[in-house]
């Protein structure tokens, strides 16, 4: 690890002056020069490998604003400051209650001690475990533009199978951004060209040509706050989560899915899949499939090949889309045997 | 799960608790890399990023500018030294700073040491290494591997096991299968990290590492320093984790021995978990073919298992796990071969039963094939095959308690509940599957050396250079000296893993309760005889029980009479405030040099199948249930059974545990653990804990242990079966026979994902 100038501001406002006034030029907010941290389970792990070599960074943890570590429930909505660690979202009664996907995307992600540390803003920003990004002697388009990608051809058992481009099929690992995905939440962005909120699925860009830019965040822009709208579908709700061991793993494949039921027949589905994708991925088309439909297991079926349509293999990960499907339905006959 | 340890039965000792318990757990323990010491400076690894060809430079300029930067030592700075060698103490025979050639992904091409940890870090990532490289072969398929037979290559596989005429057999077989099999990369993991810290005053070094074989060490740093043995000291009193991984020493410890002499000052490198898997010993890939073949009856006629083992270029690393599998039933005919496979790796090592974990793995899956060819109850099938003597030489065992094991954990496990119709037991929407599997441990046995002293005040020293890997080795030791001078545990202190104590073997092959067990049996009873004589002497306080049988109990000398003399007593007539003794103990059949051997760093081991009136096994049977979802085919273990004989138990709560972790480690092996290579470079990619995955609590429910009793005076003066090594044997069978059971799908490529699971 390199030495690096430790900044701790008190407001929100004085971080992202500190981040603006730091030269980071047009640089994607993972290569500036000035980074903010939160929890720093991601971060550290990655200055560490050598993979981020900020020369500032700029703590958000000594930022006084209560908002930033509050869950607010409200009657449509609910918020979440940024600050917010996992476990405390995770194990909120009312968040589990409304919206059990939201507090199940959280508890069955990582571990006890990192869900006590991780922040909510800095988990919606993690980056992807692709072992070739992590370590430095590797080529690789999304840690050095340009360099090529050693997982294309490598071992790459846990790469995605949607989203991917020619540059980078590294997949996005998080669980709670499938839920915030498919329960359409916004985020509420600080910078200095003021305040922005964008819907979370505006938040992940595609790797396309350049992996390396992975938001749609400045460098100087910070999270705020997240906010979950509630809805009919938010109470019944679940995340399956499908890993090789029981606990403390990454998904293989995960599904999200908020279903809004009239009787037997789908009002509206919400559907999101982890594990699979190089970003938080809406399965939009799915969805559109049950509308109207009796949701038994040949209905759940029929959405989960529609959802995994585009996908595409590599060498050792092609069992991710049977798996994947099969996810998908079991997550949706599951959340339909849910009490609305 | 929190379960009592088992109440002793007949012929096993009592769950004492761990002498070292309380300090372990409140971390008063000291590791080797706590050693506070003066003025130490950091030393951190550069390993290589390619795994075969030249470095043609070590760019250093931005690391030497680092502040805080000492040194760096590199190719030429080993020049006055010895290479390692390879063999039982030395992991490999490469030596990376010796010259330029790169091996394998990983190797060390310098050593940066600073004021600080954070510096030498951080200059160790400073420095670049330009390569002339050449494409490296992987593994198995790779181009450029050279293939050659394995027997006769290391004291591991003398010759190949035959018996019989195989060929006749296999073509007359009623019923046969023939099958592959195989066995992933895997790397030991122990919790505390890898880590030396040497100290020199004038020409004498002092090494502070955990290690498994302190008096080896010392006698092979020794040599590769061109130093006295006598002035090389290897200090590794608890260890967090060996499993064979702190067996041989690495090229490591000499280098920061070098490192810390051109410094003049004490140097500690502690190894990042990702450069472990690098820099040490692993468990080496294997492939299998075996052929079963046998009649209507189920009884086998042909047995035919050929391995693969994937090495380093240099070393013939094997482990010949055909020894044991070739004993296992009563087969009419025998006929196995093992090759090496040397490919751009590190050179494997020993790795929790190095052998019978890849073998009897592949055995026992194909035992499970054949059983369902035959159309036969697996536990059946085993019965019948259960053979008088051993296949090979037709020697006995000295005992052999493997259908006991069956019968006791197959009724606490409800096999008759079974029903045998791949894919019929559900719940829900989880597929149910029950298996079972045979495991085996040879029983061996090395020389070891002793030192006890008994007090006055009955305060009892034992000095043994063994090591407490975690087994509970000094509470046993404890436990013997106390059980032979008749005293409290609570008086007995232990001393051990420093070479400067009484010379034990190395703690592998699951020796140490019964090596070091003989030789404290052996000092304390010398202590015993030197009591006896003064006690019953014509001063001493039992003279009038002159010709009784004599034992000591609650602290004092006790004749058969009923008289008894307190220890003080005795001691006041002998005019001693302490008697000391040293015992050597050597095995029966060992050679007129054993002991010097021992003192050598290099101790013969006996047992096994290596002896000449019996070969000498432990046994057990694990059963496993498995639930499978119906959707998405993750592979769950609710609960597994195992019985395990190994004679005399020293300790019920000691021995459950380390069967206990075997088991979970076995369904580790099952479901969890692969290191993942990338086949075109030769480089492993899964390189921390995160992606190496090893079961975690949330994987592991019900596990129970059942200790069935067996006496076998044959092994050792102790009466003792290693065990340490026994319960992860096997499982891996189990899971897969059971993952059969409830799918359909016969998984031979460990570990067993929903990969293959899927469709
Ligand atoms: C061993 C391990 C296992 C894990 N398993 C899982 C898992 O199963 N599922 C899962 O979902 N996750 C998992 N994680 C990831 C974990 O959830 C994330 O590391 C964590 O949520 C990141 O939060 P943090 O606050 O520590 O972020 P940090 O490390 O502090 O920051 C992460 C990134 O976000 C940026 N950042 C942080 N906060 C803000 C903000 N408010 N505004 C703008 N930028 C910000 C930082 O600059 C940085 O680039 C695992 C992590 C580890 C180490
Ligand atoms: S998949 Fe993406 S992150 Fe991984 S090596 Fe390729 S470019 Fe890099």
């Amino acid at each position: 690890m390199r030495p690096f100038v430790y900044e701790r501001p008190t407001s929100v406002s004085s971080a992202v002056d500190i981040a603006t006034h730091a030269d980071t030029g047009q640089s994607p907010p993972t290569a500036a020069n000035t980074q903010f941290i939160a929890g720093g389970t991601n971060l550290a792990d990655y200055m560490r490998l050598g993979v981020a070599q900020p020369e500032r960074l700029i703590d958000l943890n000594t930022l006084v604003e209560p908002a930033l570590r509050q869950i607010r429930i409200e009657d449509d909505a609910i918020r979440f400051g940024a600050l917010v660690r996992m476990s405390e979202a995770a194990d909120n009664g009312d968040v589990r209650r409304r919206c059990p996907l939201l507090a199940e995307s959280l508890q069955f992600a990582a571990s006890g001690q990192l869900r006590n540390m991780a922040s909510l803003g800095g988990n919606v920003l993690q980056r992807t475990r692709c072992e070739y990004f992590r370590e430095t002697s590797w080529p690789c388009n999304k840690r050095e533009p340009g360099s090529g990608c050693a997982a294309m051809e490598g071992f790459n058992r846990q790469h995605a199978v949607l989203g991917t481009s020619d540059a980078c099929i590294a997949a996005y690992h998080g669980d709670f951004a499938q839920a915030l995905i498919a329960l359409g939440a916004t985020v509420d962005i600080e910078g200095q060209q003021g305040r922005r909120t964008l819907a979370f699925a505006k938040l992940h860009r595609r790797p396309g040509e350049t992996p390396n830019i992975e938001t749609d965040l400045a460098a100087d822009e910070l999270i705020t706050a997240i906010e979950v709208p509630l809805a009919p579908w938010s109470s019944r709700s679940r995340y399956l989560k499908i890993r090789d061991r029981e606990s403390y793993a990454f998904a293989l494949a995960s599904a999200a899915v908020a279903l809004d039921m009239d009787g037997e027949r789908v009002r509206s589905a919400r559907i999101a899949l982890g594990g699979v994708a190089t970003v938080p991925w809406r399965a939009s088309a799915a969805e559109d499939t049950l509308k109207g439909k009796v949701l038994d297991e040949a209905a759940a079926r029929a959405a989960a090949d529609v959802a995994f349509a585009d996908a595409k293999p590599r060498e050792h990960n092609a069992f991710k889309i049977p798996l994947g499907k099969r996810t998908l339905v079991r997550a949706l006959l599951e959340t339909r045997d849910m009490k609305g | 799960m929190n379960q009592a340890a088992p109440a002793p039965k007949d012929n096993q000792g009592d769950p004492v608790v761990r002498i070292d318990a309380r300090l372990k757990v409140t971390g008063q323990a000291s590791y080797p890399a706590d050693i506070t010491t003066a003025n130490v400076a950091y030393g951190a690894l550069v390993t290589s990023s390619i795994a075969r060809g030249k470095v043609s430079k070590l760019q250093m300029d931005d690391a030497k500018a680092v502040p805080g930067v000492l040194e760096i030592v590199t190719h030429g700075d080993m020049d006055n030294t010895h290479k390692p060698k390879f063999g039982n103490t030395g992991a490999s025979s490469i030596g990376p700073l010796h010259d330029k050639t790169i091996f394998y992904d990983g190797q060390i091409v310098a050593l940066v040491v600073a004021e600080t940890f954070e510096a030498a870090e951080e200059a160790a990532t400073l420095i670049h290494a330009d390569y002339e490289d050449e494409p490296p072969s992987a593994t198995f398929e790779s181009k450029g591997v050279k293939v050659e037979p394995a027997a006769g290559k290391s004291p591991m596989l003398k010759e190949d096991a035959k018996a019989g005429d195989f060929d006749a057999a296999w073509a007359e077989a009623a019923v046969k299968i023939d099958e592959k099999y195989s066995t992933p990369t895997q790397h030991h993991n122990p919790i505390e990290l890898f880590s030396t810290t040497a100290i020199w005053q004038g020409d004498q070094l002092t090494i502070h590492e955990p290690s498994q074989n302190v008096t080896g060490w010392k006698v092979e740093l020794a040599r590769q320093l061109k130093l006295d043995p006598a002035n090389v000291r290897i200090i590794s009193p608890y260890i967090g984790g060996a499993f064979g991984s702190k067996g041989p020493m690495t090229a490591r410890t000499a280098i920061v021995a070098i490192a810390a002499r051109r410094i003049g000052r004490p140097v500690r490198c502690v190894v990042s978990r990702i450069q472990a898997f690098g820099t040490q010993t692993y468990r080496a890939e294997t492939r299998h073919r075996i052929r079963i073949g046998a009649g209507k009856d189920g009884r086998i006629t042909a047995f035919g298992h050929e391995g693969w083992e994937v090495t380093s270029r240099p070393d013939p690393y094997v482990v010949g796990g055909t020894s044991a599998t070739a004993r296992m039933y009563n087969y009419g005919s025998v006929l196995t071969h093992v090759s090496l496979v040397h490919a751009d790796r590190n050179t494997p090592g020993y790795m929790r039963s190095p052998p019978e974990t890849p073998y009897v793995y592949a055995l026992e899956n194909a035992m499970d094939e054949m059983a369902v060819a035959l159309g036969m109850d697996p536990v059946e099938f085993r019965r019948i095959n259960e053979p008088e003597k051993e296949p090979i030489e037709g020697k006995p065992f000295s005992s052999r308690s493997l259908i006991k094991c069956y019968d006791q954990a197959s009724e606490a496990f409800g096999w008759s509940r079974r029903d045998p119709k791949v894919g019929s037991m559900r719940d829900g929407d989880w597929l149910v599957g029950m298996g079972c599997a045979t495991a085996i441990y040879p029983t061996a046995v090395a020389p070891c050396a002793a030192r006890v002293r008994l007090t006055a005040d009955g305060a009892v020293r034992v000095q043994c250079g063994s090591h407490e890997i975690g087994t509970g080795v000094r509470t046993i030791a404890a436990q013997m000296a106390a059980e032979r001078l008749g005293v409290g545990i609570e008086k007995i202190s232990v001393e051990m893993g420093d070479s400067t104590l009484p010379p034990a073997p190395v703690s592998g092959g699951s020796i140490s309760t019964a090596s070091v067990c003989s030789a404290v049996m052996k000092a304390c009873d010398a202590v015993r005889d030197k009591l006896f004589a003064a006690a019953a002497g014509n001063d001493g306080p039992l003279a009038s029980s002159a010709n009784a049988k004599l034992d000591m109990a609650d602290g004092k000398v006790v004749a058969e009479t009923g008289k008894s003399a307190k220890l003080a007593d005795v001691f006041k007539a002998m005019r001693v405030g302490a008697i000391e003794e040293y015992a050597e103990f050597a095995p029966k059949g060992s050679s007129p040099e054993a002991l010097s051997k021992l003192y050598a760093g290099q101790p013969e081991f006996h047992g096994g199948e290596g002896d000449k009136d019996s070969v000498k096994y432990a046994f057990g049977a694990e059963f496993v249930e498995v639930r499978i979802n119906r959707y998405t085919r993750e592979v769950r273990v609710p609960r597994i059974v195992g019985a395990f004989a190994a004679g005399r138990i020293m300790n019920t709560r000691t021995a459950r545990s380390q069967l206990m972790g075997g088991m979970i480690w076995g369904i580790g092996q099952a479901l969890h653990e692969a290191t993942e290579i990338d086949r075109r470079h030769a480089r492993y990619v899964n390189r921390d804990l995160q992606d190496y995955l090893v079961p975690v609590n949330a994987d592991i429910k019900q596990v129970d242990v059942i200790l069935v009793p067996e006496v076998d005076h044959e092994v050792n003066p102790a009466g003792v079966k290693g065990l340490g090594e026994l319960g992860n044997v096997g499982t891996a069978a189990a899971v897969a026979s059971a993952v059969y059971h409830a799918t359909g799908k016969r998984i031979r490529d460990l570990p067993i994902r929903i990969d293959d699971l899927i469709d």
